[in-house]
Formats: structure tokens, sequence, C-alpha cells
């Protein structure tokens, strides 16, 4: 029963104490992912010209910081067991939410973003009760959420705006501040990075954190890993997986603010297909589909390739259409090994 | 309480749902099933015609061309059913339903041509008119369509080609946003021609902004003497503009497609020119040409194309053309 946490809480080996510091390592989630992210970075780095430039960092970072911000908290949600499938669509909800209230009815720049926050904490919160009380598998109930948040995106703005995207936002007052706070660069290194890569540093460190150091940590992995006994002992176990939707949506409206502001517009189609690679980074990452096993760096690891990837391959001047499938292999390697480890893990024990 | 109960009356709810659904879908059918010769002058209170495109939901583009053709319904007092599909399956399981609810004519758009020709020729055979739109230049006749309106991918990007290389470009890439369109390759195939010079193709998956953007980016700083960006829909060229100063790149950048941020960018001078090929008129000309051959049996064309576009929107008619964007027709 009490596998899952037996693997990846590092606090219980003491009574595994003949096995070497390399197999502890190894059987750690997220090893996996650092192996093949530093791969990826050497292979790269030697093959392209721009690729480890200061410039090509910086831009690659970012590429995988966004999509990192909302791995973690899928990733997280995964190792309770459940998934969010309108993680992506949520993005650009969003982001139409604050550029409708914007551009259109002229509320304020931080009002606006406050009330599309509670709008979309508000869908996580629906998405995690409706998951608890009435026991369905999240895949369909967030099925359903997916579905309606696109068609919503779609067809309301068309009738308050009766444009499909947002056009004008640069020219909101306070624009300038906000895009201070979420969308400027700092100079380090030479490199111009993204404020998104700081705010997915916080995730990150907040999410390891949370798992690590609390009980509310505990309690994730003992939901995930083993459901009715969790209950037994007394974990709220509906409590915790409505907070883990939460922060889902929470993160999904921080990359939503973060894309409106960077780019000034979004558009209804915004997000859609995202949530595939949000999950993909997380099982990449050491996350287990069933739950129990998963850290917070695993994830945003999984971005990191993701964003390694994807840029890699134009610095590299190859055709990026095969970008989907490299992806797909690297899924399919991610979870070979993954499950690799896990069984000799399992065995040695 | 009772989880049975609670269980039954869900599965209740989404019954009822899908029934309501379903008889929404099949409302077509209520339009009396005329098929009378097309040269009489008919009733025209009762047509129906019904617009089928190959969009993706939420696409600018054929917003408009919905925008047109539902204008030109309201304009000629006939009914328009507008429906898409991005997947040519799903598209002609679309024009197979228009032609088995009887409606009195068809505009298709043909992205996929092989994917369509059996249900649009069962359209034709049915005696439904049929006019493409858009894309289907070299098939409309083939298929036995009255015309097509649109623009040539070939003309339109030659003509983008040429405009570029006379403002000196000859290191470009064009940006393709949308996977296996056949129309948007055409046109950049069309732009290299045009140009003379070197021209390459780069995908973007148009969903996600920051990988659009960072594509650019990473593509003007692997090779930094591209002097021209090509995009295809003018989200992508906005972010475009923001790649290029991000990678203190001097890049010339034109579009395919306005917007109301492409005009105020052309306006201040940082894309050079757009390309419009008006798909407000593709959705209004194509219901007009169906229009004309019920009442009085009209063909328009005459056995030609109707091109809608190329039409260029530079510095000097962007200010008159951005008030018609921002209403979301141009």
């Amino acid at each position: 029963m009490s596998d899952g946490a037996v693997v990846t809480r590092p606090t219980t080996d003491e009574r595994l104490t003949p096995t070497s510091w390399v197999t502890r390592l190894l059987r750690r989630p997220a090893v996996s992912a650092g192996i093949a992210a530093l791969v990826i970075f050497v292979f790269f780095s030697v093959t392209t010209q721009s690729f480890a430039s200061s410039a090509g960092i910086a831009t690659w970072l970012e590429s995988a910081a966004t999509i990192g911000i909302m791995a973690v908290p899928v990733g997280l949600l995964m190792t309770a067991g459940e998934f969010d499938l309108s993680a992506g669509v949520m993005v650009g909800f969003s982001g139409l939410v604050t550029g409708v209230l914007t551009t259109h009815y002229g509320v304020n720049v931080w009002l606006s973003m406050a009330l599309s926050a509670v709008a979309c904490l508000a869908v996580g919160v629906l998405n995690g009760m409706l998951v608890t009380r009435t026991r369905l598998p999240s895949f369909i109930v967030t099925l359903g959420t997916f579905f309606v948040l696109q068609g919503v995106n779609l067809a309301l703005l068309k009738a308050i705006i009766g444009q499909v995207s947002i056009q004008g936002m640069n020219r909101v007052p306070g624009f300038r501040d906000v895009q201070w706070l979420l969308a400027s660069r700092t100079s380090i290194f030479g490199m111009q990075v993204q404020a998104s890569v700081w705010w997915w540093v916080a995730v990150v460190a907040l999410g390891t954190w949370v798992l690590t150091r609390t009980r509310y940590g505990n309690w994730i992995y003992a939901v995930g890993g083993a459901f009715e006994s969790a209950r037994e002992v007394g974990v709220p176990v509906k409590r915790t997986k409505v907070a883990l939707f939460t922060a889902t949506a929470g993160c999904g409206w921080l990359v939503g603010q973060i894309s409106l502001f960077r780019f000034g517009t979004a558009q209804s189609s915004s997000g859609i297909g995202l949530e595939l690679i949000f999950i993909i980074c997380a099982v990449v990452g050491g996350c287990v589909m069933t739950g129990g096993v998963g850290s917070a760096i695993g994830p945003a690891l999984g971005a990191l390739i993701y964003g390694m990837a994807n840029l890699g391959i134009v610095y590299a001047g190859w055709d990026n259409n095969w970008l989907k499938a490299f992806l797909g292999v690297m899924l399919l390697l991610a979870v070979l090994l993954n499950n690799y480890i896990r069984e000799r893990a399992e065995g040695l024990r | 309480m009772r989880p049975q109960a609670r269980r039954l009356s869900v599965l209740g709810v989404v019954i009822a749902f899908a029934v309501a659904l379903l008889s929404a879908c099949s409302l077509p059918d209520d339009t009396t099933p005329s098929l009378a010769a097309p040269a009489q002058p008919r009733d025209v209170g009762n047509l129906t015609f019904a617009v089928i495109t190959h969009a993706s939901a939420g696409d600018e583009f054929w917003d408009r061309v919905q925008s047109g053709a539902r204008q030109a319904g309201s304009d000629y007092g006939v009914t328009v059913q507008y429906s898409s599909s991005p997947d040519p399956g799903q598209q002609s399981l679309l024009v197979d339903q228009a032609v088995a609810s009887h409606v009195d004519g068809l505009v298709v758009s043909l992205a996929n041509p092989d994917g369509l020709e059996t249900s649009v020729r069962a359209a034709v055979a049915a005696g439904i008119p049929v006019v493409t739109i858009n894309s289907g230049l070299d098939v409309w006749k083939k298929f036995g369509a009255i015309t097509h309106i649109g623009q040539s991918e070939s003309i339109a990007g030659k003509a983008a080609g040429e405009r570029l290389k006379a403002e000196g470009a000859t290191n470009a890439i064009c940006v393709i946003h949308e996977a296996g369109n056949v129309g948007l390759e055409q046109r950049c195939a069309a732009a290299a021609q045009g140009m003379g010079g070197r021209m390459r193709n780069v995908q973007v998956d148009v969903t996600n902004p920051t990988a659009v953007a960072s594509t650019i980016k990473a593509s003007l700083q692997h090779d930094p003497t591209i002097d021209a960006v090509l995009t295809l829909q003018g989200a992508v060229a906005v972010q475009a503009v923001q790649a290029a100063r991000e990678a203190y790149s001097r890049a010339t950048i034109a579009t395919f497609d306005l917007s109301t941020d492409v005009l105020k960018d052309i306006i201040a001078g940082r894309i050079s020119f757009a390309i419009d090929q008006q798909p407000y008129v593709q959705g209004y000309l194509g219901i007009t040409a169906l229009y004309l051959h019920a009442i009085n049996g009209n063909d328009i064309g005459g056995g030609e194309p109707i091109y809608s576009g190329p039409s260029f929107v530079t510095k000097d008619n962007a200010q008159q053309v951005l008030q018609y964007a921002a209403r979301g027709t141009r």
C-alpha cells in the first residue's frame, strides 16, 4: 500500500541503509528527467552555434517557463491521482477575461486581473467539487469543463467584443506597470531573462516546499497512492483534491496573464491543446499516471526538455515539423525508463 | 445520500441535453425542400444557403467570412447556415448533412480538395448549386461548381514576394501557423518564387503564443542575415514584430491578413505591408452568387474564378481600413 510513498520519500530511507547513493538517487522520479535534460542541452550546445549563447538560453528558458508553471500543478495533481484537461484552455480563458474587461469595459487593469483570478479559481473549485462529490473520473469531468471553456472563450468573446481576439491591449492604462511585473526582462550574465522564468522558479520552489516540508504534501502522496487507506487514517481527501484543482486553475490564471501582458493579445483559441503538453511534461518528469509518485521539480525538468527541444530544432536548422514526433518519442522513453527504474527499485527492496 | 438516485438523475439530465442538441441540429429539415429548375424566379423568402468551411473555431479570418455571408443573408432576406470543421472528414459530413436537408445552395471552402471531392460531387449531382470560396481554385470547375471566389494563393504569394524584393529582401523566413494547410504552403512557395532570394519555411503552433514568438526569435538568432519575415496570419505578425525587436533583428515584416493590431503596426511603421484577401468579400459574394443563381438563373464569373484579392494595405491606406477592421468586417 505504501510502496509509492516509500519510493519517493527519502525520509524513509534509513530502512534501506545497505543501498548505495546511486540507487537511492535513481529511485527519485525526477532524476531520469534531469539526465535527459542534460543530454539534450549538451547535444544542442555542441551541434549548434546559438543554442548555448546568452540570447539562445534566454529564449528557450522563456519557452519552457510558461509550460513549466503549469506542468508543476498538473504534476502534483497527477501525484494525487487526478487529471486536469481544462488546464490548457484555462490559460486562454484567463487572458480573455482580463482582456475583455480592460479593452471593452474599461475596468482598471489590476481589478480586471483580480476578477479574472476569481473566475479561474471558481472553475478550479468547480472541477474539484465535481470530481470529489460525484466520484466520476477527473478525466471525464475536466474534459467537460475543457469543452465548456473552449465554447465560452469563443462564443462569449464574439458576443461581447464582436471579434475573436483581444486587440489594443497595450494601450490600456497601467499596461506597462503590469508588464513590469509579469513580462519584463532582467539582465543576468548577459542574458535577457523574461519575468516568466522567475515565476516558474517560484512555482517550482513553492511546489517542492509544499510537497516535502508540509503535512499537506504527505496528504497529496497519500490520496494518490492509497485513497481508501488515506481516508481511513483521517486525511481530508476531498479538501486535498479540491485545493489541487484550484491551484492548477490559479497557475493557469498566472500563465494567461503573463501571456496577455507579454504579447498584448489573447485569441479565443489560445491554450487549446496545451493540456496534453503539460501532461507530457509531468510524465517525462517522473509523475506516474496512477498517482502516488511525483515531484514538483520533475515536471519542471519535463518543461525544460520541451522548451529546449522546441527551439533546439530551430537552432539546428532542422525542419521543425518533426517537433511533435520528437516529443512523442521522449514521452515513451521517459515512461519506459521510469517503469524500469521503479521495477528495479521495488525488486531490490 | 442515495448515490443510485442521484446517478439516475444525472443520467436523465444528460439524455435530455443530448435530445435537445439533436433536435436543434435537425432544424434545417423544416425548410421546404424545393428542387425547381434554376432558370425560374422563385419565392426568395424560403431560400436557405449553407456555408461550410474548413475553419477551426475562433479563427479571425473565418469570422469575417462568416460576417460577410450573414450580412448578405440579411440583405437578401435568405437564411444562411454557417458551420465549419478543420478536419476534411468532418467537413464532408457537414456537406452531406446539408445535401440531406435539401438546402438551396452550398458555399464550401476546399482546403483539402481530395477529402471533399465525393461530397461536393454528390451535392452537385443532387441538383444543389455549389460555389467554392477561399481554397479550391484548381478544382472548382472539375467538381461542377458555378464559380470560385477567392484569392489565388500563387498570385497573392508572388505579389508578396515581389514586394519584399522591392524592399530589398534577399533572405527570408515564411512562418506557417497551421500544419497541413496546403494553401499556406502554396503561399510560401509562391512568395519564394516572387522574391527570388532565399526563403525558408518555419512551422509554429498558433495556440501557444510563447512558442510562436520564441520560435521566430530563435530563427532570427540562428541566422542574423535574415532580412524579411513573412507571416500568414495577423496575430503571428504582431508576435513577429516583438520577436524581431528582441532578437535585435532589422528584418522587414510583412503579413497576409489583417487585424486592428496589424493595422496599428503598419501605421507605426513596424510592419511594412499586409496582403488582404478580403474574407468578408468571399462570404458576401458566395451568397450573392447563389442568390443570383436562385432568383434569376445567373451564373457569375463566366466560367472563370472571381478574385477577392489581393489588396495591399500599407501606411498610405491603413488608417482608412482601420475603422472597418475595428468592427470585425475587414
